[in-house]
């Protein structure tokens, strides 16, 4: 029944395969060799596929046979173990059974000849224990698949429970020419090898058990069918007709299963598991005897060897020593050979050791193995295709090996090469075929390796700048929270500011100073966001996820802070017209003379508008309509010298007390108002531009432009009012009845200004000059004797001269300055009175600057003699009275503008006389009061400057503030009477 | 005549009909960001060491794809030169030796005695490779280490060492055959009989 089932192993068949000679004889000519204990043993750490073992001992450990020396270091690695007791000799580099002849680390054992082992510990109830324990110990005994690959046999048995196994097929072909070891193991050790057999069929359990065998080993058949009846074993005997490579494994899974393993897929994955003899026979010894791989059966051939035969050999025997053993001739030797002569490989040294796969030593001469012949082009023969195992094209891969195009040749399945040699063997063209295929497959493997690494590298680089952006955003953010901690807090101080504003004082700056504040935030806020966005716009290029997140949340989080700091600043912008101008706030003095200012501009413009009127009066004398306007405009100049006289008083008052005035709001209304005013104006223009037309033609339509005239001025004379309403405070000239006609040459009085403006220039200079050489140190002798001063004097006179030109050109002297009469003539122009105020304001900005110039040469330590020596005081003086002489000038020339008014404008009964004195005097208290309050503020400079004339300065200080306040109460009663008088007119 | 509007309208139709195909595709298979700077990108060699002057590979590749020269990459050497020029389908020109000449993949070795524990060179390696903290020892992850020489400038006490990679029996790879008119020793051929069966 055995009989029977053997015969019945259905054998299939694969495609291409050669018949080389065998040259098996050979080496079965003598029995099962046992070499002596070489002079060392070196076992290299890495015999097998996978991870390096990490050694467990020193050099200069004593070992026992069987101890192991060496772990597995990961998943994919091996024990080992010493094959025989002696001392750890050395662990260093040397030369390892490998085809490029390099060197890699190896535990040196020197053999201390007792070959005492250490305790063996079988597993013998390895049917009761589990399996994973069961592979764990094959593990720890170092057994690897000892067919030729090296991969470890727990992982390959861990890797066949995917699926159920159909097939477990032991490998007993040995198709490779030469080699007679697995053969010679079957022959000695074939109970060893079912019962390793069936113990691997009870991790394993699979259907079918077969032991594949080529038919050129009928004594090894035999043996085994022997054994195999005698123990009425259910294992299978396929024997498989001598083709080469029918011991590769794919190969051998298609003859006994006829399944060809899929491209890329392995033999668990179609439920086929694949074992070498000698692995079998190893496990057996290992969980049987507890013996660890320790020795295995080699192959000693060709015609080098005077006694070829198999031997049992220790791992770590060098080639040499075996070579020696087998009776070596080194004359005949052309190549040695480890593995057979189709996928064997030249070994450069005989020092080399044995190892857990080498199967066969070659030493082969050279009629056996004669020099490959020279590549030649391939002539497309298609025997190689005739003879791949695999089903592959090897001339088109030959093509794309050459051109390096690994692409293509992986796409022609590279990867299924076993690399077997046959395609070369039958190249008429001796073409290396395999060569290239290896040479290519390394190449791949290589770019894989590669790409696996810059991918890593590119990841951690992506990683570390993502961290580093990470930590950077988080500094910032860390940052921004500073930052709007401490805004907030700023704004919470501003809130709480106008509350307090409004009762105190002071608001008014800090609020400023808070928006200029918050300003400067939102600007760099607002640079921050468009960085953000940048950096957003980037990551979204460049897809970093993270970062994109990331960088969105920070826009959004700027955005807002952005937003907030606006609707501050809108807060605080609204609230700080407020404050000013509702509240008591402590107001400067200057925006109270701006308004001052303005109103006496606001005044001058109603006197020449009125003058104009006036005139037009004069050529048409029975115009009521023009009558009243003028007295109109007249009520209206009246009521702007009130808020004239006031807003003076309020001066005074805030200079005095310090108290708050009313600014933004009434200038803002002003501004309003003068506006519509302007537009009412601009149509008034307009009309009579129409109505002079009309009038020159005589057209009919008189009456009508009339009218509308009429109406407009109406329109403009209500504006009036409200810029005239005291409530709106400062009034408004409104340019109603504006005249487009000027009597006086605008051309001259130009050129004469430029005459005043370079005569000063000059004058300028002079002094500078002057200063100069007595900054340098120069006294007053060379200063004099310099031509400075002369030509000093002489723009001095020159200006004199101009400004007397001037005023008396001025034929029609204008209303101008401050409280100056209200009623002009017709004659009168607004350009003369204008220049009659700049030439007022030079001559007072002169006073200062002789004032301050004398101030520097106090500071300068010199003393009053020598002050009074140089020319300030009286340049102080001389300016003080053309100062003076300007004014009167100007109260004349308003006098003698308003007789012909009188004479006019029957309406209008102004008492100019007492009224101009008035003026006069309350500008000189003014200035009065000036000079003092100046004095006043170098007197405080020079105390700081000099604490030891402390003493002397306050009582000069003292002496100045009464003076100033007698000149202030007097300036107050003026302006009073002044502002009685007007009332009384 | 009823032929000829029939034809324009099968024709219009038609039209209609791929032109709303054609437009379905465009934005059911839109691609989102540069693809060939992504492929570009993925043949260099991911040293990030800057030789080409730009601060990374994605730089690099970013200017390849904005028209810069191929040949500025050291690290990847005449083998990436030719992958992006079949890549790009221009010309393979040689390596552009202003930015560095070929060389062996090498690693940094710091010698750890000598170094002092400033993390300098922590701070300039793009790919985290060196491993310690201040005033401790650093070392190399060799297995990390990009081979970029960014390190060795920054170190304060010269430590740092480029050691080339030497093959291992497991890195080795097969040469490839000298070709035609060339013989080789690697090939066994026992027997030239040449017999092919199936």
């Amino acid at each position: 029944m055995q009989a029977a089932k053997l015969q019945t192993a259905q054998v299939f068949s694969f495609h291409g395969g050669i018949h080389p000679p065998e040259n098996k004889t050979q080496s079965l000519q003598l029995p099962l060799g046992k070499p002596s204990l070489p002079n060392e043993l070196i076992l290299p750490l890495g015999q097998h596929i996978g991870q390096s073992s990490r050694p467990l001992v020193k050099v200069g450990d004593k070992v026992l046979k069987g101890e192991t020396i060496a772990i597995n270091n990961g998943f994919l690695s091996s024990f080992l173990h010493a094959p025989t007791s002696g001392t750890i000799a050395a662990i260093e580099e040397r030369l390892i059974a490998h085809p490029s002849g390099l060197s890699d680390l190896c535990i040196i054992l020197a053999p201390d000849g007792n070959e005492t082992w250490t305790p063996l510990e079988p597993l013998d109830n390895w049917q009761d224990i589990s399996k994973t324990d069961v592979l764990a110990y094959l593990s720890e005994m170092g057994i690897i698949g000892m067919g030729g690959a090296g991969f470890p046999t727990q992982v390959k048995l861990q890797g066949a429970h995917k699926n159920p196994l159909t097939h477990f097929i032991i490998n007993a072909a040995e198709c490779e020419p030469y080699i007679t070891a697995d053969d010679m193991l079957i022959r000695e050790k074939t109970l060893e090898l079912v019962l390793g057999i069936e113990i691997l069929q009870h991790l394993v359990e699979a259907d079918n058990i077969v032991i594949g065998i080529e038919d050129n080993k009928p004594t090894a058949i035999a043996a085994l069918k022997a054994i195999l009846s005698e123990r009425n074993s259910q294992i299978q005997i396929a024997v498989v007709p001598t083709k080469y490579p029918s011991g590769g494994e794919k190969q051998l899974i298609q003859l006994l299963t006829g399944k060809e393993v899929p491209s890329g897929q392995y033999p668990a994955d179609i439920g086929v598991l694949c074992q070498n003899v000698g692995t079998c026979v190893a496990v057996h010894d290992a969980i049987t005897l507890g013996k660890p791989l320790i020795s295995r059966f080699t192959t000693l051939t060709g015609d080098a060897l005077k006694a070829p035969q198999n031997v049992e050999v220790l791992f770590g025997t060098p080639v040499a020593h075996l070579l020696e053993y087998a009776d070596f001739e080194p004359k005949k030797l052309s190549r040695l050979i480890m593995g057979g002569p189709m996928m064997g490989y030249t070994l450069d040294s005989a020092a080399v050791p044995i190892v857990k796969t080498s199967n066969c030593i070659l030493a082969a001469s050279k009629k056996e193995l004669p020099a490959p012949a020279p590549e030649q082009a391939c002539i497309r023969c298609g025997m190689c295709e005739q003879a791949c195992p695999a089903s592959l094209l090897p001339q088109q891969l030959l093509w794309f090996s050459k051109s390096q195009e690994f692409e293509k040749a992986e796409h022609h399945n590279l990867f299924d090469c076993i690399e077997c040699g046959a395609c070369s063997y039958v190249c008429p063209s001796s073409i290396p075929l395999v060569q290239y295929y290896r040479h290519s497959k390394s190449s791949i493997r290589e770019a894989r390796e590669a790409n696996v690494k810059s991918d890593l590298a590119k990841q951690r680089f992506e990683a570390r700048k993502a961290r580093q952006d990470a930590e950077a955003a988080e500094k910032e953010a860390k940052r921004l929270a500073r930052q709007k901690a401490s805004s907030n807090k700023a704004t919470d101080k501003k809130k709480a500011a106008p509350e307090k504003a409004a009762p105190t004082a002071a608001a008014a700056p800090a609020t400023t100073d808070e928006s200029k504040k918050l300003k400067v935030d939102i600007a760099i806020g607002k640079s921050k966001l468009k960085k953000l966005q940048k950096q957003l716009l980037e990551a979204q290029e460049n897809e970093h996820v993270e970062e994109i997140n990331n960088l969105q949340l920070q826009v959004t989080d700027q955005e807002k802070a952005i937003a907030s700091l606006e609707e501050q600043l809108a807060q605080m912008t609204s609230a700080a017209p407020d404050a000013p101008a509702t509240n008591t706030a402590k107001a400067s003095p200057a925006p109270v003379s701006d308004e001052l200012k303005k109103a006496k501009v606001d005044v001058a413009l109603i006197g020449v508008k009125l003058k104009k009127l006036q005139k037009q009066l004069v050529e048409t004398p029975d115009d009521q309509e023009l009558k009243d306007k003028v007295s109109a405009f007249e009520t209206d100049l009246k009521a702007a010298q009130d808020t004239v006289s006031k807003l003076s008083e309020s001066t005074q008052a805030s200079t005095n007390t310090a108290a708050a005035e009313p600014k933004a709001a009434i200038s803002d209304e002003l501004k309003k108002l003068k506006i519509d005013a302007a537009i009412a104006k601009a149509a008034v223009k307009k009309v009579e531009k129409a109505l002079k037309k009309a009038e020159e033609i005589n057209a009919p339509e008189i009456e009508a432009i009339r009218q509308q005239l009429q109406e407009a001025q109406q329109r403009a004379d209500e504006l009036e009012k409200t810029l005239a309403n005291p409530e709106a405070a400062a009034p408004k000239a409104a340019p109603v009845k504006a005249e487009p006609e000027t009597n006086v040459d605008a051309d001259a009085a130009k050129k004469r200004k430029i005459d005043l403006a370079i005569a000063k220039a000059g004058i300028k200079k002079a002094e500078k000059n002057i200063q100069l050489l007595k900054e340098q140190g120069k006294d007053e002798a060379e200063i004099n004797a310099s031509e400075w001063p002369s030509k000093l004097k002489e723009a001095q006179d020159k200006l004199a001269g101009l400004e007397k030109e001037q005023a008396s050109e001025a034929t029609a002297p204008s209303v101008a300055t401050v409280t100056s009469a209200p009623i002009a003539t017709a004659n009168i122009d607004a350009d003369a009175a204008k220049k009659r105020k700049i030439d007022l304001a030079i001559a007072k900005a002169g006073i200062k600057k002789a004032e301050k110039n004398i101030q520097l040469l106090k500071d300068q330590g010199k003393d009053e003699s020598e002050i009074e020596a140089s020319e300030w005081p009286k340049k102080l003086i001389e300016a003080q009275q053309k100062l003076a002489a300007l004014e009167a000038e100007e109260s004349t020339s308003a006098t003698s503008v308003s007789t012909p008014v009188e004479k006019t404008a029957a309406n209008s009964e102004a008492k100019v006389e007492p009224e101009m004195d008035l003026a006069t005097q309350i500008k000189k208290e003014k200035i009065a009061v000036a000079l003092a309050k100046a004095q006043i503020n170098k007197l405080n400079k020079r105390l700081e400057s000099s604490p030891e004339e402390a003493d002397n300065i306050k009582q000069e200080i003292v002496a100045t503030e009464q003076r100033l306040q007698s000149a202030e109460t007097l300036l107050e009663k003026l302006i009073h009477s002044q502002t009685n008088m007007q009332e009384n007119r | 005549m009823l032929t000829v509007l029939l034809a324009i309208g099968i024709l219009v139709l038609l039209s209609l009909i791929f032109g709303a195909i054609l437009g379905y595709a465009n934005v059911r298979f839109h691609v989102e960001g540069d693809p060939i700077v992504d492929q570009i990108d993925a043949l260099l060699p991911q040293t990030q060491c800057g030789q080409c002057g730009h601060p990374g590979c994605r730089p690099y590749a970013e200017a390849i794809a904005n028209g810069e020269a191929i040949n500025h990459c050291p690290p990847g050497g005449q083998a990436t030169i030719q992958a992006l020029a079949d890549l790009l389908d221009v010309e393979a020109v040689p390596l552009d030796g202003d930015h560095g000449t070929e060389s062996a993949k090498r690693v940094a070795v710091i010698r750890e005695d000598e170094c002092i524990g400033c993390t300098k060179c922590i701070q300039a390696c793009p790919v985290d490779a060196i491993l310690g903290a201040a005033k401790q020892m650093h070392t190399v992850i060799a297995d990390e280490c990009t081979g970029c020489d960014l390190c060795v400038e920054p170190c304060p006490v010269d430590c740092i060492d480029m050691v080339e990679v030497g093959v291992t029996a497991k890195t080795w790879s097969w040469d490839k055959p000298q070709g035609i008119a060339a013989t080789s020793l690697n090939v066994i051929a026992t027997d030239r009989q040449a017999e092919v069966t199936h």
